[in-house]
């Protein structure tokens, strides 16, 4: 008995230890790279000394979140930062859908093929290609923009697109909205695809006209797809990717361009205030994990399906 | 499709009418917007083929003004702008062939329901997605392991991507069964089965997520911001942005015959040009590879 209980266990890792083997390298990337830093997070604990490192500094508890918290820099980072993606969220959100919906309503499919080449491309780009376009563009005088709407008399003076608070948010919102659009309709126009043919038909013998058609067969065909990335977006309110503040931002609007990334990118590596850069982070690690849950359970409770 | 008039049943080939009213109107208003995605490219391109003076008073749109290609003649024989060049083509092949081979050693152990532990794998990767030490503790990990500002610390910390490594997975998961059944029982074992059936037909997802992480790669900025300080470790893309803030310039001087009177006559060519310079490579081959990214996000997205 106690052979044959050795022997199955035997067994499994005599057929599977390839399986191990292969694991190795991807596991040890996980843990080095991905759990290690983890254990990094006790520096915002502390009071981080660069030549004690992370084991020899002192202990200073919840100090460093108290400083941070109090710090007018990071309340307007954190502000900026959930109001430039509520923003985005706003007006770029329903871009991809009424445009994916245009796109599947062209009969023509060279047109559509060569617009949707097109409009994937500024996907494909850097934001700081991107960034440095835009900057160009919109400059106050040689910019395309402005020059074009001096020239055409519809402005008298430049538009400070780059240079004044609001203005600068509403380029950001703009731009990335933009960037977004195109790409966004990939997943919407494969829901369409999945919609049954047999409702279009049975809609248009009903005497359904093309508007009717889009609202009683398509927008309802799509709704999953819809509320599924609606919620997942509501759950990275928290999160704001680094690049495209860092390269559109100047100090003319610091006040409105700077966001939790940014923020604890110039204190933590360019000022060296590790501890509390480390704490922001966390925090808002946390209150992200927190958004990303509540998302998941609000999208199962609507029957839909959640992320995990 | 189907807007044949159901009055003329008998005319089963007839053409259907493509270009109604509201045909040409949609069409028009999608290539509009088709167009603002192009535009922007077009006037960068045409400002760094354009004089100073002409720039200036706003005179460029989309076509070159009193043509001036010297800012491309200025990058070119940079060294330094060349060096970065060649360093960022390496650094891309270096970490996309690296990321592919986790990706897919992480992948395949994770399609086998019979592997025990495969829960704790599972779990391990997608937590990844969800929780980070965050910027500040992962860039003490860098630093601890010795590999800042060094070429590495662009390669090895974003190796594996979960989200691709989904993707991956359910590519893997979707072939049938039966040929790996097959292949046991002529006695392949796990590595033969993996590099003689599942990658030979997994062509073209492992095209798809080489090209994401390319371009992942290419495009990249951050990593090299926050860990790189020697100048001839910096990617394009940092390059491209310390010239755009205006805190490092190309080198006019190793220009043929580049003076002073070069630098300020080109003063205002010299970003544009900088741009086409670092996106042209993405222009080239991106044509050719834009489908193939669409099939992997559709993918992707079925179980993210």
């Amino acid at each position: 008995m106690q052979l044959k209980k050795a022997k199955r266990r035997t067994n499994w890792l005599a057929r599977d230890w390839r399986l191990y083997v292969m694991l190795i390298l991807p596991v040890a990337f996980y843990l080095l790279f991905c759990y290690k830093p983890m254990i990094g997070i006790i520096v915002a604990f502390e009071k981080y000394n660069l030549f004690k490192g992370m084991w020899g500094s002192p202990w200073v508890g919840l100090d460093n979140f108290q400083f941070v918290m109090k710090m007018s820099d990071f309340s307007s980072a954190l502000w900026n930062t959930l109001w430039l993606n509520l923003l985005g969220l706003a007006a770029g959100f329903p871009v991809p859908i009424v445009l994916a919906i245009m796109l599947n309503e062209m009969k023509s499919i060279g047109v559509k093929k060569v617009s949707q080449t097109l409009l994937y491309l500024p996907h494909f780009l850097s934001w700081i290609i991107i960034g440095g376009m835009v900057l160009q563009l919109f400059s106050p005088t040689s910019g395309l923009i402005n020059a074009t709407l001096l020239k055409w008399g519809w402005i008298d003076k430049s538009i400070p697109f780059l240079t004044d608070g609001p203005h600068w948010q509403f380029t950001y919102t703009l731009v990335g909205v933009w960037q977004g659009m195109g790409w966004g309709t990939i997943l919407y126009l494969s829901a369409i695809t999945g919609i049954n043919m047999e409702l279009f038909e049975a809609a248009k013998i009903d005497g359904a006209n093309k508007m009717q058609q889009i609202w009683h067969v398509t927008l309802p065909g799509i709704r999953s797809t819809i509320v599924v990335l609606l919620i997942l977006s509501v759950g990275q309110m928290m999160n704001i990717s680094f690049d495209r503040p860092q390269i559109l931002g100047n100090a003319q609007v610091r006040k409105y361009c700077d966001v939790l990334s940014t923020f604890v990118y110039r204190t933590g590596i360019e000022n060296h205030k590790f501890e509390r850069a480390t704490a922001v982070g966390l925090f808002q690690s946390l209150v992200g994990l927190v958004l990303i849950s509540g998302a998941n359970f609000v999208s199962k409770k609507l029957g839909e399906d959640g992320i995990w | 499709m189907m807007q044949n008039k159901t009055a003329e049943p008998n005319i089963v080939m007839k053409k259907p009418r493509i270009w109604t009213m509201p045909q040409i109107i949609l069409t028009l208003i999608i290539l509009l917007i088709s167009l603002t995605c192009l535009l922007p490219f077009v006037n960068v391109a045409a400002t760094s083929l354009s004089s100073k003076s002409a720039i200036l008073s706003g005179k460029v749109s989309f076509w070159p003004v009193e043509m001036d290609t010297r800012a491309y003649k200025a990058i070119f024989s940079d060294p330094a702008m060349m060096r970065s060049l060649w360093f960022t083509v390496g650094i891309t092949v270096v970490y996309t062939l690296f990321s592919m081979v986790l990706t897919i050693l992480m992948a395949y152990p994770l399609t086998k329901k019979r592997l025990a532990g495969r829960k704790f794998f599972n779990f391990m990767a997608l937590f990844t997605m969800y929780f980070s030490g965050g910027t500040i503790p992962i860039y003490l990990n860098i630093k601890e392991l010795g590999l800042l500002d060094s070429p590495w610390s662009l390669i090895l910390p974003g190796m594996l991507s979960t989200y691709n490594m989904i993707i991956l997975k359910s590519f893997f998961t979707a072939l049938p069964d039966s040929l790996e059944e097959a292949a046991t029982i002529d006695g392949a074992n796990d590595f033969q089965i993996l590099l003689q059936i599942v990658l030979p037909l997994s062509m073209a997802s492992l095209a798809t997520l080489t090209l994401f992480y390319a371009v992942g790669k290419w495009n990249s900025f951050q990593d090299a911001l926050y860990y790189i300080q020697t100048k001839a470790y910096q990617p394009l893309q940092l390059k491209l942005y310390h010239l755009i803030k205006g805190s490092q310039a190309v080198d006019i001087a190793a220009m043929e015959g580049g003076s002073s009177t070069v630098a300020t006559d080109i003063s205002e060519s010299i970003e544009p040009a900088s741009i086409i310079f670092a996106t042209l490579p993405i222009l080239i081959v991106y044509p050719f590879v834009q489908r193939y990214f669409v099939a992997g996000v559709t993918i992707g997205a079925v179980k993210g």
